[in-house]
């Protein structure tokens, strides 16, 4: 689902435009206000959904479902750290999550990898990904899900 | 120069009715490109279904003192010192052009329909409103089209790109800019000289861009932005928020959290 930008409420500061990693947000000619210029281009990564100060960027649905009335929309609240997200569903289910922002400063703790140690053949063979848990910060073991538990007719 | 009302100079050579019949034009055009730009992009609609919308997901009803504790925060904040643009220069720079703006053409408009006849006395404190509006409407805009435009400072365009956006900024500067020469030309007293003559001519000539060009460009963001502010406050203070998330309910710092960066990282 791209995004697309409410005009009442961008102010054109640009946060969007900085951050998309598709570099197709850019600023209308007209209005000099912020829009999403290559739709079916954007990646679904919602940067600029959480960078925007004014929550001005929303998520659009395909054609198929969009007229349904669906929407995500995000609350970003630097001075506690967080990001939360409210999912409505076309069917009137609504589902709101809190997560911490874990951004880091640009150009600033950049992973020195080709230091670290190699993974050996039972650890690419994890479920663990590399450097978890402790890239997550934390030490608990990370949940799994055994093979056992998969659906019927998934095969790995 | 300060203390000079440049239109009771201006009433020697041309007829007070003239300037007041001008000034009526000008309120015209702005009437007329705002309700064309209404239907044509037909925002009003959108904005009236969407609080309709709104209301329909709200959680709670807001009494007439809640709605009217919203309004106050909203025009205090909101409109009066424009929070929607955070802390710093952007911010700083609109407000600067806004009251400009708002001295420059109140005190324009009081002298053009109070003080334009060459006998009356205009009180000192006019022309200086007049001045300094001026003054400081050039001053913001032109901070704001030299080092802030977000084309500019976002997405590495060069300073001199000119787009439909600027229309309005740069009408605007331009205008009160060439009030301001032709003001100052004015308190030379050249005698017959043709340049305070010219900079009138540019005046009107801006001023004819500035409110004629209504409907194509961002001139009427200022009725607009209003509305859309109280909207938002309206609909955060009755439960509905626009489908947004509500207020995290969680301990400071609860992640690791970032202070946003300007985005020059182009």
């Amino acid at each position: 689902m791209s995004t697309f930008v409410y005009m009442t409420r961008c102010d054109g500061c640009g946060h969007c435009v900085d951050i998309c990693p598709s570099d197709i947000m850019h600023i209308d000619e007209t209005i000099r206000r912020a829009k999403n210029i290559e739709p079916n281009f954007c990646w679904e990564c919602y940067s600029c959904v959480k960078a925007c100060p004014n929550h001005a960027i929303d998520v659009r649905g395909y054609a198929d479902f969009a007229p349904m009335g669906h929407s995500v929309r995000v609350r970003r609240e630097e001075e506690k750290g967080t990001i939360s997200w409210r999912i409505k569903f076309r069917n009137g289910t609504e589902k709101n999550f809190v997560s911490p922002i874990t951004t880091k400063p640009w150009g600033k703790f950049i992973p020195k990898l080709a230091e670290g140690d190699k993974p050996n053949q039972g650890e690419i063979n994890s479920q663990i990904l590399y450097n978890e848990p402790h890239g997550l910060n934390t030490n608990k073991d990370l949940p799994k899900v055994e093979k056992s538990a998969f659906k019927k007719g998934v095969y790995y | 120069m300060f203390a000079n009302n440049p239109f009771s100079i201006l009433a020697e050579s041309v007829s007070p009715i003239l300037m007041q019949s001008f000034v009526i034009l000008m309120g015209l055009l702005v009437i007329a490109g705002t309700l064309m730009d209404i239907i044509h992009k037909k925002n009003v609609k959108y904005f009236f279904n969407n609080a309709k919308k709104a209301k329909k997901s709200a959680t709670k009803n807001l009494t007439t003192g809640e709605r009217i504790s919203v309004i106050s925060k909203t025009i205090a904040s909101d409109i009066a010192t424009t929070s929607e643009l955070g802390a710093g220069k952007r911010r700083l720079a609109h407000v600067m052009g806004m009251y400009g703006t708002i001295l420059f053409w109140t005190a324009s408009v009081v002298m053009i329909f109070f003080y334009s006849s060459p006998q009356s006395t205009t009180p000192s404190a006019w022309p200086i409103v007049w001045h300094v509006g001026a003054l400081l409407t050039v001053l913001g805009g032109s901070w704001f089209w030299f080092f802030l435009r977000v084309d500019v400072y976002s997405e590495a365009h060069p300073w001199y790109r000119v787009i439909k956006a600027d229309l309005f900024v740069l009408a605007l500067v331009a205008s009160s800019l060439f009030g301001l020469i032709w003001s100052f030309l004015q308190s030379m007293s050249l005698q017959d000289r043709w340049d305070d003559k010219v900079f009138l001519v540019f005046f009107i000539v801006s001023n004819l861009v500035l409110f004629g060009g209504v409907y194509w460009s961002k001139f009427a963001h200022m009725f607009y932005k209003p509305g859309a502010a109280l909207q938002k406050n309206l609909a955060e203070a009755d439960g509905s928020r626009d489908n947004l998330p509500p207020e995290a309910d969680a301990p400071e710092q609860f992640g690791l959290g970032i202070k946003r960066e300007e985005p020059k990282h182009y």
